[in-house]
């Protein structure tokens, strides 16, 4: 079954259109980590619940057969115990490896294609060539759960694909360990004594991230110095930075989530031009995590933030 | 390879007569304002570097080794890639202009941009970060799909028209570009993932390999730019119109051949490393038509110095007007470019259109 339709071919509009675009790409293509789930009192069914994206989606009785289009919420419902009622995800869900991957795509999206696994509940994290529209006319549910700004956006979203699917109360614990792991990892990081400067990479051509976003704010959180910041204002909050700006930065922690995507490493970092100047990359403080995990707003940001607060510990002890 | 040694007497004199030869002053003025550009180009960036520093650098005085750093591994390189991919994009566009006797003919007309992007896509989405030889393959595989979408481009035009008129290859070119346009769509749309370094690439950026780039691309440069340089008094000619530079002994059909492969070459070696940046092809050469004149003898040479220029100050642009992030260079090309252009046309009242 061929689900991709070949983009439009207007070109020229679509190349002015990136960089709204991109923001939101990378944003949605995302992850979540297994945790046991407990058993789950019966929610009541109808539920109405309000997506961010505004509109009012009741539920009328409890999901068995969910479709969804987003590689975060794949990650969400699966870490708080639904991923037995989750019938199909698309093609960028490839976490966890149990889940039912198919050739839907969250970003081309095939009403019949979604339509063929008769879903009684569809997630996706954006509304692109009339996807809600088209499922609507099927009179099937529809929850829209766009890409998380901020923990918060992530625990809300959790919750509500737990009203969704009748697992309230697993939505709950999930988020409330994850909200103690967050607040362990940000107390074991001493307020730091010096500055740490840290540049995000989420390509080989230097894009990175500013603090406005979902992953930024992590780095804000353990009271890192974001370099990308000094972008923000002028570009969008995905900039594009000039590598002589990153060389003169000189990062403390250099932070590789193009590890999939472009294979980048310590020695493809130190070889390219004058970046053997930058103190991260001489002391190897350079970070290579899963780009899909550092992509993605769902559980799994827990892992990231583990990885990340690691490092601050150990440039903390350098210091001292 | 092709000889590209044409006897240049092989065109009458009395053919070149009307047509005005170039002129010092302005073969100066382009030198002035390249190397005004280079000046430029090596002194703004996200990082202040004054001028003293990089004097000092240049001659090699002692300096802060981070600014050094910065100055020889980033801004140098840059700067002279600026140099290759704007002389070249330009001298480049005018030859096919003159070739296909086209007012509207860029480097890209047949094809070369659509191969390099498609190539490139294919590198980006399947190979990631893969090198053969110690050279990036996303380079190797954009020069690569150019020539073959020019190649392609140039067989089906022959097949079908015999190369009689230059229509055929022009169209040939049109249906090539729209075919690997469309595959490369394709395999965009399946490999989500590398949408953001796929566009990065299609929009132009000088932000490369430093020195190895500048070394990968400059014997292409060198070779494409001095085999059309040499053909500036034939392109003179073929505006004659084809039946009667034929009458007069010219191989028309070697010398488009030629000329299309010079061309080719040079765009293809820089489009490997910078994209495929938009605009410089067609701008710069109707710029020096309009303002200079229209004989190839100064278009050519014009055009190789001001396309440099334009683009080193396009690129000096791009890293400087939202620092410390950057836009892509296609962007600035043509934001500064046609603005100028349509100012140029207005002043002129496009009397030499």
């Amino acid at each position: 079954m061929r689900t991709h339709q070949p983009g439009a071919s207007a070109k020229l509009a679509v190349r002015f259109g990136v960089v709204a675009f991109l923001s939101v790409f990378f944003a949605a293509s995302c992850g979540g980590a297994p945790t046991s789930a407990t058993s789950t009192p019966a929610s009541r069914f109808p539920v109405s619940i309000t997506a961010p994206g505004g509109a009012t989606v009741t539920i009328p009785r409890r999901p068995q057969r969910v479709v969804s289009l987003s590689p975060s919420a794949t990650e969400m419902l699966f870490a708080m115990g639904a991923g037995p009622q989750v019938v199909a995800v698309d093609d960028q869900s490839n976490y966890p490896a149990t889940a039912p991957k198919t050739q839907l795509s969250g970003f081309t999206p095939n009403i019949e294609a979604i339509a063929a696994f008769t879903p009684d509940l569809v997630v996706a994290a954006e509304d692109t060539a009339g996807l809600v529209h088209g499922v609507q006319a099927l009179n099937v549910p529809i929850l829209i759960e766009p890409a998380a700004k901020n923990l918060d956006d992530t625990y809300v979203q959790i919750k509500q694909l737990g009203a969704a699917t009748g697992h309230a109360a697993d939505a709950d614990s999930l988020v409330a360990s994850m909200r103690s792991q967050v607040g362990s990892f940000v107390a074991s990081v001493a307020k730091p004594a010096r500055q740490l400067r840290v540049y995000h990479e989420l390509d080989n051509t230097y894009y990175s991230v500013t603090s406005a976003t979902f992953i930024g704010q992590v780095y804000k959180l353990l009271g890192l110095t974001n370099i990308a910041d000094a972008a923000a204002g002028a570009a969008p909050d995905y900039p594009q930075l000039s590598p002589e700006y990153i060389v003169a930065s000189n990062p403390d922690l250099i932070v590789l989530a193009d590890t999939k995507c472009c294979q980048q490493d310590l020695s493809s970092v130190a070889a390219r031009p004058g970046w053997r100047a930058i103190v991260a990359v001489k002391s190897g403080q350079v970070v290579p995590v899963d780009d899909d995990v550092a992509s993605r707003w769902g559980p799994r940001i827990i892992e990231f933030m583990r990885a990340v607060a690691l490092h601050v510990q150990q440039l903390e002890k350098q210091a001292a | 390879m092709l000889s590209i040694k044409v006897d240049a007497a092989a065109v009458p004199p009395a053919v070149l007569a009307g047509m005005p030869r170039l002129r010092w002053g302005w073969a100066g003025a382009g030198l002035l304002a390249l190397a005004a550009s280079c000046g430029v180009g090596v002194l703004v960036g996200p990082v202040h570097i004054g001028v003293g520093t990089v004097v000092q650098t240049l001659v090699g005085g002692a300096v802060d080794p981070g600014q050094a750093n910065i100055l020889w591994s980033l801004r140098f390189p840059r700067v002279v890639l600026g140099v290759l991919v704007g002389g070249t994009l330009a001298i480049a566009g005018a030859a096919y202009q003159g070739v296909f006797r086209n007012p509207l003919a860029d480097p890209y007309l047949l094809g070369a941009a659509a191969g390099a992007n498609l190539g490139a896509t294919l590198a980006i989405a399947l190979a990631p970060g893969t090198s053969v030889l110690g050279v990036n393959v996303v380079p190797l595989a954009a020069f690569v799909g150019a020539g073959a979408a020019v190649s392609g481009a140039y067989a089906l035009g022959r097949s079908v028209t015999g190369l009689r008129s230059a229509t055929g290859l022009i169209l040939a070119g049109v249906a090539i570009a729209a075919f690997f346009n469309s595959i490369q769509s394709y395999v965009q749309q399946t490999q989500t993932s590398s949408i953001r370094q796929v566009y990065s690439w299609i929009l132009g950026r000088l932000v490369t390999a430093g020195w190895d780039d500048v070394l990968l691309i400059l014997p292409y440069v060198l070779l494409s730019v001095v085999a059309i340089y040499l053909h500036r008094r034939l392109l003179d000619a073929l505006t004659l119109g084809e039946d009667e530079v034929t009458s007069l002994g010219i191989p028309v059909r070697r010398v488009r051949l030629i000329v299309v492969v010079a061309a080719t070459l040079g765009t293809a070696a820089v489009v490997a490393v910078g994209g495929t940046i938009a605009f410089v092809g067609i701008i710069v050469p109707h710029t020096i038509r309009l303002l200079v004149g229209r004989s190839y003898r100064v278009v050519i040479p014009l055009s190789v110095l001001f396309g440099a220029a334009f683009l080193v100050l396009a690129d000096a642009a791009a890293r400087t007007v939202v620092a410390p992030a950057e836009l892509p260079i296609g962007v600035i090309t043509a934001f500064l470019g046609a603005p100028f252009f349509i100012a140029v046309m207005r002043s002129t009242r496009a009397a030499a259109l």
